[in-house]
């Protein structure tokens, strides 16, 4: 394609609606200007501003979630021509290389609050599950923290960009909308908060809630979940480390009876 | 839980409403957390670079909290209030070491230390940092806390909820609650609580294009503006000097870079000891030698370099393409980091990853092309402290301090106006969002539990909640039913515009006074705004088209007051008034909202300075081997 035509170019989008959680799902067509360093949410923003339709029909704006912009905050993923990602960092230029029309989906497995909107809450519940925490005494002052080698800093700082965004979930054969695997993203969290001197203090009770059913024994090993990963988290990694750590936990509280 | 036990509401779950939110539980009362986004999804997850605190290394090179105190008032230029900044800075230390304890994974040293950068407006390395993504770091330490709250049925909280209004009531004018609304079934609601915290940042938005989040719109301090309470410095807005604009965001490249050592240049060539603009401007950098490159900054900055405060490095940046040495005879300079050990750049990896998937190019490899954009919010609502008698800081626990004019009304975070005056240093903003939430959070706790006279929140009558809920939802009637014609986007659009190129980086009288003609147009078009939504769930379109009507609320206070200030001060640039004037404005600008002619009315006080007095602010700037400009061009100010 010339610079010349790219500059003035309309990109087909193709969008799955959903009026309400319990209503039908229908596609609409929009045609969108893209100009050159565009990505989804771009135009998505410009659709809302002008919501007709390829068919002429005036329709409502799409809803979908978004804040930061920059693949940093995790509200925008989508599943974008097959693939869940963030739609803020999906540069139209990019999706060409993979079809002319851009199809946008709400995740499956989630429920669709509206359009693209859809309820995350499970991700969240599941870092509850795992006490995904630091349990410091309070908020006084009371000196630093135990210190870290900067490999050990390094291990953890990987885990720590999670941003809860669902992409390995949303990619994952295990999990499923109606069942209770807790996901990679919690097991992984639970490696990281393992790996801290003072969060350790915890690592049995987040052992326990990962051994019970929606634990770590529902991971198939299908290894989908690392490879969509846009901050590059080593999940898999993580499941095998959990993995190791519940089984020596077993056998500890085996012989130890606690 | 007892029936009338007191309550406290934090409106925002960025640092700031976080900080709060575990300190006021943790001294025993209960919390309501509203936040339009999930917590964790906050906007404070963008910062990057890092967050200052004295530390040992730069003490036994002189560094102290004190002068971390006094670098933040230089920079500021002087507008801001001594006490608070004292306070904070002697509280850094103490800050970062709780963070530390909640597991914030800090980079290291080789004996396991933090490690520390440089940053901005400072000749010491007291910059604290998480890789390039600080923010996010902290951010999800204090989500994580809070979880742990919210287990211990602590912290109770509202995703999804949008604020609307503070409640005040009539007879006692304290704020006794709020109203807001479920953004999803669009439920209006009013929560009553003896305290209400506003931690619901920046106003970014209100430029079109910024460095901020979407949500950023200044919305929920403009409303609490048009209640009643008071702004603060509102004309203070910060012009980063090096972002990527973008179609829908203007990307950070944060200061980061040139703490780790990238540098700022521009292609030129050197005749008869003078800069002239590069005969081949578009040629690739790479290719470019060292003796065709104009490091601007280091050259006029011996002192500082690179790391001058971001208004000065901003304004470089804006005239040296005024002058028609930007990339490509265009708007853009380049930031480097492409010369940089590949050591120091895993540090600046967070950022790195941004630029080259927004932009295909490996900064690598390859020098970033960067320009201004609108950053921060200096101004917000106007608060109040209880000082020490010798100024040194405030005394600790005193229900005064960072609560608005507005009796149960707090301000912390970014929507605060104090701690950084006419200007922001690079890495001061996290430290004053954690420091409001956790030193300020136990004033609030005090004034509930100690200090509030007559009848509690909960036991009042339900007159005044229902009025406000009455407001707000005649308000939403009105936007659904309205038949008008101008659309929504379109009117944003050109506020951030005109916004943009009349009051960033230069701001004159005549261009900011067009500007002014513009808003009153558009408030008067709002009137016949249209909505392409009129249902009732998950209604993006009615929260967007609410939010922009106090945008322009917000925007004309700003504007006004960028207007009246006819000085220069920090980010506060008027070619028409060069100069600093402190016998003229020395002055907080306080703009109070005149509902019945819906203007602002401004009015000025006095900035004491009991520990510091204001000198020249240069960072050591020599006039050097200056540029032969070609002819100044009229160009918009800022990326937008
Ligand atoms: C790209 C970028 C990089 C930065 N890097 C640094 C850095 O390195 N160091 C530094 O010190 N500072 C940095 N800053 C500045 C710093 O990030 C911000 O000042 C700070 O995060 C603001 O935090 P906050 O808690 O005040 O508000 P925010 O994090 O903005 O949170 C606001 C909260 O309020 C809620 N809210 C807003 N409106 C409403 C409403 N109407 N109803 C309900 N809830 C509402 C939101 O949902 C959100 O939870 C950076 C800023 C940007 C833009
Ligand atoms: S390894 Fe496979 S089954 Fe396990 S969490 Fe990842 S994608 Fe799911
Ligand atoms: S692990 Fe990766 S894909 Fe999964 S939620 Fe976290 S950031 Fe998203
Ligand atoms: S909007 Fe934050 S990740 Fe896309």
């Amino acid at each position: 394609m010339s610079s010349e035509t790219n500059k003035n170019r309309t990109i087909r989008f193709k969008i799955k609606r959903q009026d309400a959680p319990d209503s039908p799902s229908y596609w609409d067509e929009f045609d969108a200007p893209c100009p050159p360093g565009a990505n989804v949410i771009s135009c998505l923003l410009w659709i809302a501003a002008n919501p007709t339709t390829t068919t002429g029909r005036q329709a409502t704006p799409v809803a979908w979630d978004c804040n930061c912009l920059e693949e940093v905050c995790g509200a925008c993923t989508m599943v974008i021509n097959g693939r869940a990602r963030q739609s803020c960092s999906a540069l139209i230029d990019e999706l060409q290389k993979e079809d002319p029309v851009v199809t946008l989906e709400p995740m499956s497995k989630f429920p669709v609050v509206r359009d693209l909107v859809v309820d995350r809450s499970r991700i969240f519940n599941a870092l509850t599950k795992v006490k995904a925490w630091v349990p410091v005494d309070g908020m006084h002052a009371m000196g630093p923290g135990p210190t870290e080698t900067p490999q050990q800093q390094e291990t953890r700082y990987a885990l720590s960009r999670c941003m809860s965004c669902g992409c390995c979930l949303e990619a994952c054969p295990q999990y499923l909308i109606d069942n209770e695997f807790i996901g990679a993203h919690a097991i992984s969290q639970a490696r990281y908060f393992n790996a801290h001197a003072t969060g350790a203090s915890l690592a049995g009770n987040r052992l326990d809630a990962l051994e019970g059913p929606g634990g770590i024994t529902d991971c198939g090993n299908a290894q989908n979940c690392v490879k969509v990963c846009p901050k590059e988290i080593p999940l898999t990694e993580s499941i095998a480390d959990i993995g190791r750590q519940t089984t020596v936990h077993a056998i500890e509280k085996f012989f130890t009876g606690k | 839980m007892a029936k009338n036990q007191p309550r406290i509401i934090v409106v925002g779950g960025g640092l700031a409403g976080l900080a709060a939110s575990v300190r006021i539980a943790e001294a025993g009362l209960p919390v309501d957390l509203f936040s339009m986004v999930p917590v964790k999804r906050s906007h404070s997850v963008c910062a990057q670079g890092g967050i200052n605190a004295c530390n040992e290394v730069a003490r036994q090179q002189g560094y102290s909290e004190w002068l971390h105190m006094d670098e933040t008032l230089y920079g500021g230029d002087f507008l801001n209030h001594q006490p608070p900044v004292y306070e904070m800075t002697h509280w850094a230390p103490k800050i970062i070491d709780l963070m530390d304890r909640m597991g914030v994974p800090f980079n290291r040293t080789s004996e396991g230390q933090r490690d520390l950068r440089m940053f901005g407006g400072s000749l010491f390395k007291r910059t604290h940092f998480a890789g390039a993504t600080t923010g996010q770091q902290l951010l999800y330490a204090l989500d994580e806390q809070t979880r742990r709250y919210e287990t211990q049925g602590k912290i109770n909280k509202y995703e999804f909820w949008e604020f609307l209004w503070p409640v005040i009531d009539p007879d006692t004018e304290r704020c006794v609650g709020i109203v807001a609304q479920d953004m999803r079934s669009m439920q209006v609601r009013s929560f009553r609580a003896d305290a209400v915290v506003m931690a619901t940042g920046g106003c970014g938005v209100v430029f079109g294009k910024s460095t901020m989040s979407v949500i950023c719109t200044g919305g929920a301090a403009s409303r609490c503006y048009q209640a009643g309470a008071w702004l603060g410095n509102p004309e203070f807005v910060q012009v980063h000097p090096t972002a990527i604009p973008g179609e829908d965001k203007c990307r950070l490249m944060s200061e980061s870079a040139r703490g780790e050592g990238g540098r700022v240049w521009v292609p030129a060539v050197k005749k008869d000891g003078k800069w002239h603009p590069h005969p081949d401007a578009g040629k690739h950098p790479n290719q470019i030698p060292q003796s065709e490159r104009w490091y601007i900054l280091e050259e006029k900055y011996p002192k500082y370099g690179n790391l001058v405060p971001r208004d000065i490095a901003t304004r470089e940046i804006f005239f040296i393409c005024q002058q028609g040495f930007g990339v490509g005879g265009g708007r853009m300079v380049y930031l480097d980091v492409s010369h940089l050990p590949e050591q120091t750049k895993h540090k600046l990896d967070g950022i790195l990853e941004i630029y080259e998937k927004f932009t295909g190019d490996n900064p690598r490899q390859v020098p970033m092309k960067i320009f201004p954009a609108v950053h921060y919010s200096m101004g917000g609502l106007y608060t109040v402290y209880t000082p020490k008698p010798d100024g040194k800081g405030m005394v600790h626990g005193d229900p005064n301090n960072m609560m608005t004019n507005v009796t149960g009304l707090y301000a912390f975070g970014e929507v605060n106006y104090q701690y950084h005056g006419a200007t922001r240093l690079g890495a001061n903003a996290l430290l004053n969002c954690i420091f409001d939430g956790l030193y300020c959070g136990l004033g609030v706790a005090n004034y509930v539990r100690d200090h509030i006279k007559g009848t509690r929140a909960v036991d009042l009558p339900p007159t005044a909640f229902d009025k406000a809920q009455q407001q707000e939802e005649n308000k939403i009637k009105r936007l659904i039913e309205s038949d008008g014609q101008s659309n929504p986007y379109e009117l944003h659009q050109r506020l951030g515009d005109e916004m943009t190129d009349s009051c960033t980086v230069v701001r004159e009288e005549s261009r900011m006074r067009q500007a002014y003609d513009v808003l009153r147009e558009l408030k008067a078009q709002y009137k016949n705004v249209r909505l392409s939504d009129t249902g009732m769930w998950t209604n993006q379109n009615l929260s967007f088209t609410r939010a922009l009507g106090d945008m322009l609320i917000y925007a004309e206070a700003l504007l006004a007051a960028s207007i009246l200030r006819k000085e220069s001060r920090g980010s506060h640039y008027r070619p028409d008034y060069p100069e600093r004037d402190d016998a003229k404005f020395h002055k907080t600008t306080i703009a109070k909202y005149d509902a019945a002619n819906d203007q602002p009315i401004l009015e000025y006080e006095p900035v004491p300075s009991p520990l510091v007095e204001p000198r020249a602010r240069t960072y050591g700037k020599v006039e050097t081997g200056e540029a032969n400009a070609t002819d100044q061009q009229k160009q918009p100010a800022a990326a937008r």
